[in-house]
């Protein structure tokens, strides 16, 4: 019998910590794939955030950094330069990339580091429990937000992360993606693909911003979560490439 | 893809899931477009009950449980 479809040689044959559903599993995995797909795990160096990846040094087979909380940019570019020959890559939460990084985020890009980064949003600071993020949706009830987000009593509102940072020069390539069924997901496999590609190719920054699934923390079941994504959050976040080039 | 034998379909495809890794999301019985998968009734060694390959099915290797599946239990074999 052949196989078709197996597990990725980048992914460590181990157990996950992730609750069942969660939106961090199916990334990694697709993340490794690239890898495996490109055939460049020896020279692939990837930083892992502090949020509910923090073990993701532990799933995937190849090097990986750990970074102090939203520093995974700054961390990357650190690497980048003393290594431009490997493949670097983040790979951050909400929480991560969009609140306590913010600086060394936007930043990144300005420069334009020739780097890829995985954006998983999922509306929430998961691995606190669940909290506001900047990027919790408008009546988004969260622990912190009991009533629901309410940007005009000083909450704010949600940030487009691949909108704001496609109006930078340094970058190349933002999208934005989600994987609430298997085709979304082949769909954002392509688009991590191409954002290595553009590392590859010396284009600069590139962003993948992905929706995905926190089930725990939204106190939903993994199949309410994905239709909550597909319903609502998209509403606030479209889907698509915003800038390519 | 599915070959006719007996007037019985057997599909040639085999989804092998490993049991004890599942964590019963069942977000890979709800997009099969066959629905070949089902919980089983055991529980497994994190005592949750997990999805299987029916024994009977209709299975076209579209991949859609495994690129859905969070812990990458599912891997899929042509025959
Ligand atoms: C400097 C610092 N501040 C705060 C924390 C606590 N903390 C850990 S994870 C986290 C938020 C994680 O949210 P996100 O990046 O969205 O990741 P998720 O778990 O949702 O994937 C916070 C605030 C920390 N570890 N370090
Ligand atoms: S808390 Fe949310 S993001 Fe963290 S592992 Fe659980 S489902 Fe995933
Ligand atoms: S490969 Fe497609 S048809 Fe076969 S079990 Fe998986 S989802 Fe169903
Ligand atoms: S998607 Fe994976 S973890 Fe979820 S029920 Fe199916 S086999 Fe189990
Ligand atoms: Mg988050």
């Amino acid at each position: 019998m052949k196989v078709k479809f197996s597990r990725p040689k980048s992914l460590n044959d181990i157990e996950t910590h992730y609750c069942a559903g969660c939106g961090h599993g199916i990334l990694n995995i697709l993340v490794a794939k690239v890898v495996d797909e490109l055939g460049i795990r020896e020279k692939t160096i990837g930083v892992a955030p502090v949020g509910c990846a923090v073990l993701a040094y532990k799933y995937w087979n190849f090097d990986v950094s750990e970074a102090a909380h939203g520093r995974a940019l700054a961390v990357a570019t650190g690497i980048k330069r003393c290594h431009p020959d490997k493949v670097v890559f983040t790979y951050q939460g909400d929480g991560d990339l969009a609140s306590i990084g913010m600086a060394e985020t936007v930043h990144a890009a300005n420069r334009g580091e020739n780097i890829t980064c995985v954006f998983v949003n999922n509306a929430c600071y998961g691995m606190t429990g669940g909290q506001m993020a900047p990027t919790t949706i408008v009546g988004q009830k969260t622990i912190t937000t009991p009533l629901g987000r309410e940007p005009e009593s000083g909450e704010g509102w949600p940030i487009r992360m691949a909108e704001l940072l496609s109006g930078l020069k340094g970058v190349c390539f933002s999208v934005r993606a989600a994987v609430f069924n298997p085709q979304k997901v082949m769909q954002t496999y392509q688009y991590i693909k191409k954002a290595f590609i553009n590392q590859i190719e010396g284009r600069g920054f590139s962003l993948v911003e992905v929706l995905s699934p926190c089930p725990a923390a939204w106190r939903k079941t993994p199949l309410e979560s994905m239709k909550w994504i597909k319903e609502e959050m998209v509403k606030s976040f479209p889907l698509g490439v915003i800038k390519s080039g | 893809m599915s070959k006719v034998k007996n007037n019985i379909k057997l599909s040639v495809f085999e989804v092998r899931i490993k049991e004890d890794r599942c964590k019963g999301c069942q977000m890979c019985l709800f997009y099969c477009p066959g629905k070949c998968l089902e919980l089983s009734s055991k529980l497994n060694k994190k005592g949750v009950k997990f999805a299987q390959y029916k024994e009977k099915n209709n299975c076209i290797g579209c991949g859609f449980c495994y690129f859905i599946c969070p812990e990458g239990c599912i891997e899929i074999y042509q025959k």
